[in-house]
This record gives structure tokens, C-alpha cells and sequence, in this order.
């Protein structure tokens, strides 16, 4: 039984792994959920099937990264695991389902008559926003901690329900909005470009609202993050990411002006890691806030060193593969030459 | 107010998504192996008909696959939410191998999905086969580690119990190849092809009968006839040979299998039968003498488990173990002989006439399926009452937290978003079925404008793509 404990400090490691996991996820997935919430508004049914095209080769391995978060949590912190699924229940429960019935949605539109498309498209539509509002609702509970009695949740049913997680739940949904709308700019043209730099800039304030919303209720829910955050000389150190974070909202509202095509998406990731890293750093190193830490709940030596042996060579090879699937279908999501 | 028990509830929530789900990775197991061999036949004959069926089952491989997928994420985190103790106390030595499963196939399928789907004139004809030969490559590699995980969970080898009651890895090789493992993989994925080759034959035969697609139907029919009068044999050796292992090492689901309460030796074969839990017997029992015995022993008099040597709150659920488990021999049986049968009419000359034979092998379509939800009620059930065989006991093992309204709850939404969900995709499975091989230019309006119309258009040699 191989053990790298002695030499490297794998529950760090595997922190930053799936963090990173979690993070491409959100990025990933983000878009395409992103493109189920803005479905019904966009100007036509045309639009809509160049939407869905722009990411039907990609939803499938989006979603693996989630499946990942969750075996990785398992596998690797499976105390976090089998406190947090439990506490979250309710979210988790209905992000399943909608990211059932929007799933299918991707095969089922194109299989349906003209009259049920209608169904599939308000299935993918409502399933995307569910999904993305859970998953925001999760992670305003998360930030906020759980009730632990030993090594298991001890709260209600309903204790993820509150202000916060509501106010993140829709952050979440904006978020993801914004990355989809931004992706369309990217992938498609004419009609459904025009509508989609439209949608974007009225998504790009709600994004900057909410976002700002979380920042200044962040500090006030733990003192450990205020202290964190407004400590000399912490402060100076971390002005980078609210100032990249400005920036970024600047110049993707100046590149949805100039009608820049990749600027807008590029820099609406740049948007959700600044987000993500401001939050990750302000929650370190606690995995289940302000309870336990990454080194409390993870798994044993043996355990950690397995998998590390398999993810370095393995991690690699599918960021390769999926950039490989990104290339095949570069370009724009247009189907004018298939007529 | 009627009280609900949140172990029962979840036990029946985990039960309800999983047997849906294992349809659609079985499926999809059979025709990514399928369709590799029909496009590795279309590029190396050249032969338009392997063309025409690549196409028209890769849609409904797409339905399968997406509705496997979809469904396959419940199951990474239910888990954790309704089954936290066993989480937490088995994913030392679990994680790993759920964790090299995501890895290692579903990435890997995920991603070539996309190509083998949308990818016919972005990539080569040798690279849209090369992702087809990864994407089947996949299915098989998630079988393995999933497998190998559910086996590890009937025969727990290759680990020592912590002071709080964790289990800690020992020895990473007795984990993965635990003894049930090999049996386990052989049985299962031999199940996929069955299950698959039987729909294929059904819709060949279904084509035939109706007089539409006949040279593809042909093919179809005849492969899914290999497949049966070849494979349907060798899976009832295999099916034995898993008995075998499961009689050394859980010995009170072979009791329950055979519905034997008390004898030792000399046990009957019950052909039928109902076994009472509460009676402790099998009551209205069709037997052949000696038959268990010798099957499980290969002498009359051999000793065979009985469920009365284990103590009752240890002892499965007989009833529904004994009957999934001659749906499944049963239907087993059945396979071969709609194999054998089918080969001779073909050695005849005959296969293509006999049309009571088609009769039949539409009637056939779901036989794998069944057979295969059967023979997991067989293993699963018989597991009971443990989670991991003879360590943590299924009771044991619920989230402390849960309360009974809210898996209710939760049940009740996923039976129904479930029921609409893939009673949806069957039916759109099916539709694709009735509208049968389409040539491009006959595919309905809408689905030219779709991205998937590029997979019919460049299909066909010389399609004009400006």
C-alpha cells in the first residue's frame, strides 16, 4: 500500500483539485444551463435551434465535471459528503431533476413533432433555471454552514432556506445567464448575436448587482471573513480581485458596445473566477465552513495517493480531449450550409 | 397521521432510480459495441447497408445515452444524501474506484459522444470510427469500475475497520478484483449484449414481418441471431459459474434462490413455488427431486445452504429473490432457444421466410431487459439485509437527518418526473423505430435545420454541403 502523506500534504492537494473541478463546472456547465434560462426569450425558433446547436456536442461533458465534484467529494472528503448531501437535501433533489428533464430536452426537441416542441423547449428552459437555482441555493447555504452534531448533519429540512441562499440562488441564475448570453455573442451570428449582446448587457447588471449584493453580506455572516478581508495587510493583497472583477465588468460592457465577438464570454469567466476565487479564499481551509477543515475531513493516506496516482496522468488527457472536442466544433453554430 | 419510515422509503427511492437507470448504460453498453462493429464493417466493405443501420440506430443511441446520462447523476449523489453513514464509513475504499469511473469512461465518452453525433464532416471517416470504437471503449470501462464497486459491496474483501468504525484499504488489487468481481462483469456486460442484440433483432424482424428496409433488416436480424444462438449459451455457463462463486461466499441468497428452508442434501429444484418468510417453507412447490443439489453440487445428495441455518433478522427477502430469479433463468432459456432455433432455420435457408420466427423475436424485443432487471433484483435483494455484505447492515447505513415526509417527497417527484421523462423517450424511440431507415431527403423539415441533419446529409456519399 503506497502512502504519499509523508511527503506531500495530499488533503491541500486535493483541495485544490477539486476546487478546481467544482470551478469547471461552473464555467462549463454555466453557459449551456446558462442558454436554458434565456431559451424563451430569445426572437425566434430559429434562434432557439441555433441556440441548442451552439451546445449540444458540449452539455454531456459539462455535466461530467459535476459528476466528478460529487464521486471526488465522496472519494476524497467524505466526511463533507456525507454531511453536506444530507443538509442540502432539498436543492440537491430538485437540481437533479432539473437537470433531468433539460438533459433530455437536447435529444427530445429534435425528435418531437412541431406541437410537442413546444413542451421540450419550456422542459429545458424551466430545468436549466431550476438547476441553476439550486445550485446557487446550495452554495449560499454552504457559505453560511451547516448544523453537525459528531460526524453528521443534525439541522432541519428546510435550513437551507433563507435570505442569503435565496439571494444567491438568483446571483447563481444571472451568473449563468450572462455566460451563456456571452456565448451565443461568441457562437452564432446575425439575428441571434444581435439579440444575444442585448440580452447580455441587461444580464451584465443584474450580474453586477447581485454580485455586489453577496460581497457585502459575505463579512457579515462570519467575523473570521471580515478579518480576513479588512486586516492590514490583507487588504492590500487582495485588491487585485475586486479590481479585476471592475475591470472585467468595464470591458465587457465596452466589447458588447464595439461588438467584439470573444471578449465578452472570455471575460465573463475572468468575472465568475474572481467571484470564485474571493470566495474560496475567504472560506479556506475550512471544506464545511467553520466546522471542519479540508485536513479533518479527508480520506486516508492510501486512498489519496491512489487517486492522485490516477488524476495526474488522467486530468491532463481529458482537458486535452475536451479542448480537442471544443476545436472540432469551432466556429459558428451555423447551419446555412446544410439547406 | 400514518407514519414513514425514511430507511424503507429510501431503500425503495434507490431501488426505483437505479433499475431505471441501469436500462439505458446497459443499452447503450450493447450498441456503442454495435455500432463499432457496423461502421468497422461499412468502412471496410464499403457496403451502404451497414451505412443506413449505423445511422438509424446512432439516434436511438443518442436517446438511450442522454437518458442514461441524465439519470446516472442522480445516482453519484443519492449517495450521500439519503445513505451518509455508508458513505462516509466505506469511501476510503470505494472512492477510489467511483472516482476512476468518472475518470476514465465517462470523460472519455462524454466528450466523443459529441463527434460520433455531430462530428460526421468536422473529422475523417477513420476518426468518426476511431470516436465511435472510444465511446464503446468507455461504456466498457464504466462497467468495469462500477461493477468491481457494486461487487466489492456483495463480497467485501482487501480492508480493516478503524476504531470509529471506517473502513481503511489494505490492499488495492483485493478491492478492485474482489472474489464476485470477475463473475459479476463477465454476467453483466454479456447481459448488455444480449439485451441489445434482442432489440436489434426485434426491429429487424419487426421490418421483415412489415415487408420495409428488408436488406437492412436482413443484416440486423442475422447478427442479432449470431448473438443469440452464440452468446445466449455461453451466458448460461457464465450465470452458472456466478452461482457458483455466490454459494461460497453468500450462501443464504443461494437458500433463497432455491427456496430451500431446511434440507441439507437431496435439495428439490423448485420449478415453482411460493416462499413463505413468516411460514419459513415454500409452499406450493413444483419440484424435480435432487434438482438443486445437483445443480449447485453435481451430486444428488450434495449439501446445499438452507435458510433456516441463518438466524431470521440475517436471512434476505426469499419471495421476490426466488421469483426474479426464474424470470430470468427462464428467459435466459428462451434465448437460446429462439438462437438455436433461429441458426437451424438459417443453416436451412430458411431464416428468411419463417415468419412465425419474426413473430417471435418481436415478441423478444424486451426480453433482455427484463431479464436483466430480474437478475439484479436476484443479487441486490439478496444482499439484504446488508449494504456491504456482512459489515454494515442496510439499516445502518441511512442519513442520520433524514425524516420520512421528506424522501417521500422526494420519491414521489422523481416516479413522476421519471415515468414522464422516459416513458417520453421510449415513446420517441419507438417513433424512431416506426419511421424506420429514412433517407436523407425524406427526414422531416424541422430536422434539416437541426445540427443532426449534418449527420444524415454527410452520411450520404456525394451530399452537397453548400
Amino acid at each position: 500500500m503506497f502512502d504519499f502523506s509523508p511527503y506531500l500534504d495530499l488533503p491541500l492537494i486535493w483541495g485544490v483539485l477539486i476546487a478546481t473541478a467544482i470551478l469547471l463546472y461552473v464555467l462549463l456547465d454555466g453557459f449551456d444551463l446558462g442558454i436554458g434560462i434565456l431559451f424563451p426569450f430569445a426572437p425566434s425558433d430559429k434562434c432557439r435551434d441555433r441556440m441548442m446547436n451552439s451546445i449540444a456536442p458540449f452539455w454531456d461533458g459539462n455535466e461530467t465535471w459535476l459528476v466528478l465534484g460529487g464521486g471526488g467529494l465522496f472519494a476524497v472528503f467524505p466526511l463533507a459528503y456525507a454531511i453536506l448531501l444530507p443538509a442540502f437535501y432539498m436543492p440537491i433533489i430538485t437540481m437533479m431533476l432539473g437537470l433531468i428533464t433539460r438533459g433530455v430536452a437536447f435529444e427530445f426537441r429534435f425528435k418531437s413533432s412541431e406541437q410537442s416542441r413546444r413542451l421540450w423547449d419550456y422542459a429545458f428552459h424551466f430545468g436549466s433555471l431550476t438547476a441553476a437555482f439550486s445550485q446557487g441555493v446550495i452554495l449560499g447555504s454552504f457559505v453560511q454552514g451547516v448544523q453537525i452534531t459528531g460526524r453528521n448533519f443534525s439541522g432541519g429540512v428546510f435550513d437551507w432556506a433563507t435570505g442569503f441562499s435565496m439571494v444567491t440562488g438568483m446571483a447563481v441564475v444571472c451568473g449563468y445567464a450572462l455566460l451563456g448570453s456571452t456565448w451565443l455573442v461568441m457562437k452564432t451570428e446575425d439575428v441571434t448575436q444581435d439579440w444575444a449582446r442585448r440580452a447580455a448587457s441587461y444580464v451584465l447588471i443584474f450580474v453586477g448587482l447581485f454580485m455586489g449584493v453577496v460581497s457585502i453580506t459575505m463579512p457579515f455572516l462570519n467575523p473570521k471573513i471580515s478579518t480576513f478581508w479588512f486586516s492590514t495587510p490583507n487588504v492590500f493583497y487582495l485588491m487585485p480581485i475586486p479590481v479585476a472583477t471592475a475591470l472585467s465588468f468595464f470591458f465587457i460592457w465596452r466589447g458588447l458596445r464595439t461588438k467584439a465577438e470573444f471578449t465578452p464570454f472570455l471575460l465573463s469567466l475572468a468575472v465568475f473566477l474572481m467571484g470564485y476565487l474571493g470566495l474560496g479564499i475567504s472560506l479556506y481551509p475550512w471544506i464545511i465552513p467553520f466546522q471542519y477543515t479540508l485536513w479533518d475531513a479527508a480520506s486516508s493516506g492510501p486512498t489519496l495517493s491512489l487517486l492522485l496516482v490516477g488524476i495526474v496522468p488522467l486530468l491532463p488527457i481529458i482537458l486535452s480531449y475536451t479542448a480537442y472536442s471544443y476545436y472540432i466544433f469551432r466556429g459558428k453554430a451555423s447551419h446555412e450550409h446544410l439547406y | 397521521m400514518m407514519t414513514l419510515d425514511p430507511i424503507m422509503l429510501a431503500r425503495i427511492q434507490f431501488a426505483f432510480t437505479i433499475s431505471f437507470h441501469i436500462v439505458f448504460p446497459a443499452f447503450s453498453i450493447g450498441l456503442a459495441s454495435f455500432l463499432a462493429v457496423v461502421e468497422w464493417r461499412w468502412l471496410a466493405t464499403g457496403n451502404d447497408l451497414y451505412r443506413d443501420i449505423y445511422k438509424f440506430w446512432v439516434k436511438i443511441f443518442a436517446v438511450a445515452f442522454g437518458m442514461g446520462v441524465v439519470s446516472g447523476v442522480v445516482m453519484s449523489y443519492q449517495f450521500g444524501t439519503n445513505w451518509s453513514i455508508f458513505s462516509d464509513r466505506v469511501a476510503n475504499v470505494l472512492g477510489p474506484l467511483l472516482g476512476f469511473e468518472v475518470l476514465t469512461a465517462f470523460f472519455l465518452e462524454s466528450s466523443f459522444l459529441g463527434i460520433m453525433l455531430f462530428g460526421w464532416n468536422r473529422v475523417s471517416a477513420r476518426m468518426h470510427f476511431v470516436a465511435t470504437c472510444i465511446v464503446a471503449g468507455g461504456t466498457l470501462m464504466s462497467a468495469f469500475w462500477i461493477l468491481s464497486a457494486n461487487s466489492w459491496m456483495q463480497t467485501p474483501q482487501g480492508f480493516t475497520i478503524a476504531a470509529d468504525g471506517r473502513l481503511m484499504p489494505t490492499d488495492w488489487l483485493t478491492i478492485i478484483f474482489n472474489p464476485s468481481f470477475p463473475y459479476r462483469l463477465a454476467h453483466m456486460v454479456t447481459a448488455a449484449y444480449l439485451s441489445t442484440a434482442f432489440v436489434v433483432g426485434g426491429v429487424g424482424a419487426f421490418y421483415l414481418w412489415n415487408k420495409q428496409h428488408m436488406p437492412q433488416a436482413r443484416i440486423m436480424l442475422g447478427m442479432a441471431v449470431m448473438m443469440a444462438a452464440l452468446v445466449a449459451p455461453v451466458q448460461l455457463f457464465i450465470g452458472h459459474l456466478h452461482g457458483d462463486n455466490t454459494l461460497k461466499y453468500q450462501p443464504a441468497k443461494i437458500a433463497a434462490m432455491e427456496g430451500n428452508w431446511d434440507r441439507t442434501s437431496h435439495a428439490p429444484l423448485y420449478l415453482f413455488g411460493w416462499p413463505n418468510q413468516a411460514a419459513e417453507k415454500t409452499e406450493y412447490g413444483i419440484t424435480i427431486p435432487d434438482g438443486a443439489s445437483w445443480i449447485l453440487t453435481g451430486h444428488a445428495d450434495g449439501v446445499i445452504p438452507n435458510l433456516k441455518s441463518f438466524p431470521p433478522e440475517d436471512r434476505p427477502m426469499a419471495a421476490p429473490l426466488f421469483w426474479s430469479f426464474r424470470v430470468m433463468v427462464g428467459l435466459g432459456v428462451l434465448m437460446i432457444l429462439i438462437g438455436l432455433t433461429s441458426a437451424t432455420q438459417y443453416a436451412r435457408g430458411k431464416l428468411f421466410e419463417s415468419r412465425w420466427l419474426y413473430l417471435w423475436w418481436m415478441a423478444m424485443m424486451p426480453s433482455g431487459f427484463i431479464a436483466l432487471l430480474a437478475g439484479w433484483f436476484v443479487t441486490e435483494i439478496g444482499r439484504q439485509p446488508y449494504v456491504a455484505y456482512g459489515v454494515i447492515r442496510t439499516a445502518q447505513a441511512v442519513s442520520p437527518a433524514l425524516v420520512g415526509p421528506q424522501v417521500a417527497w422526494s420519491l414521489l417527484c422523481f416516479v413522476v418526473i421519471y415515468i414522464l421523462v422516459f416513458g417520453a423517450g421510449s415513446y420517441y424511440i419507438l417513433k424512431l423505430i416506426r419511421t424506420g431507415i429514412t433517407a436523407p431527403e425524406e427526414a422531416g423539415t424541422y430536422y434539416t435545420h437541426s445540427t443532426e441533419a449534418s449527420v444524415i446529409k454527410s452520411i450520404k456519399p456525394g451530399a452537397d454541403h453548400v
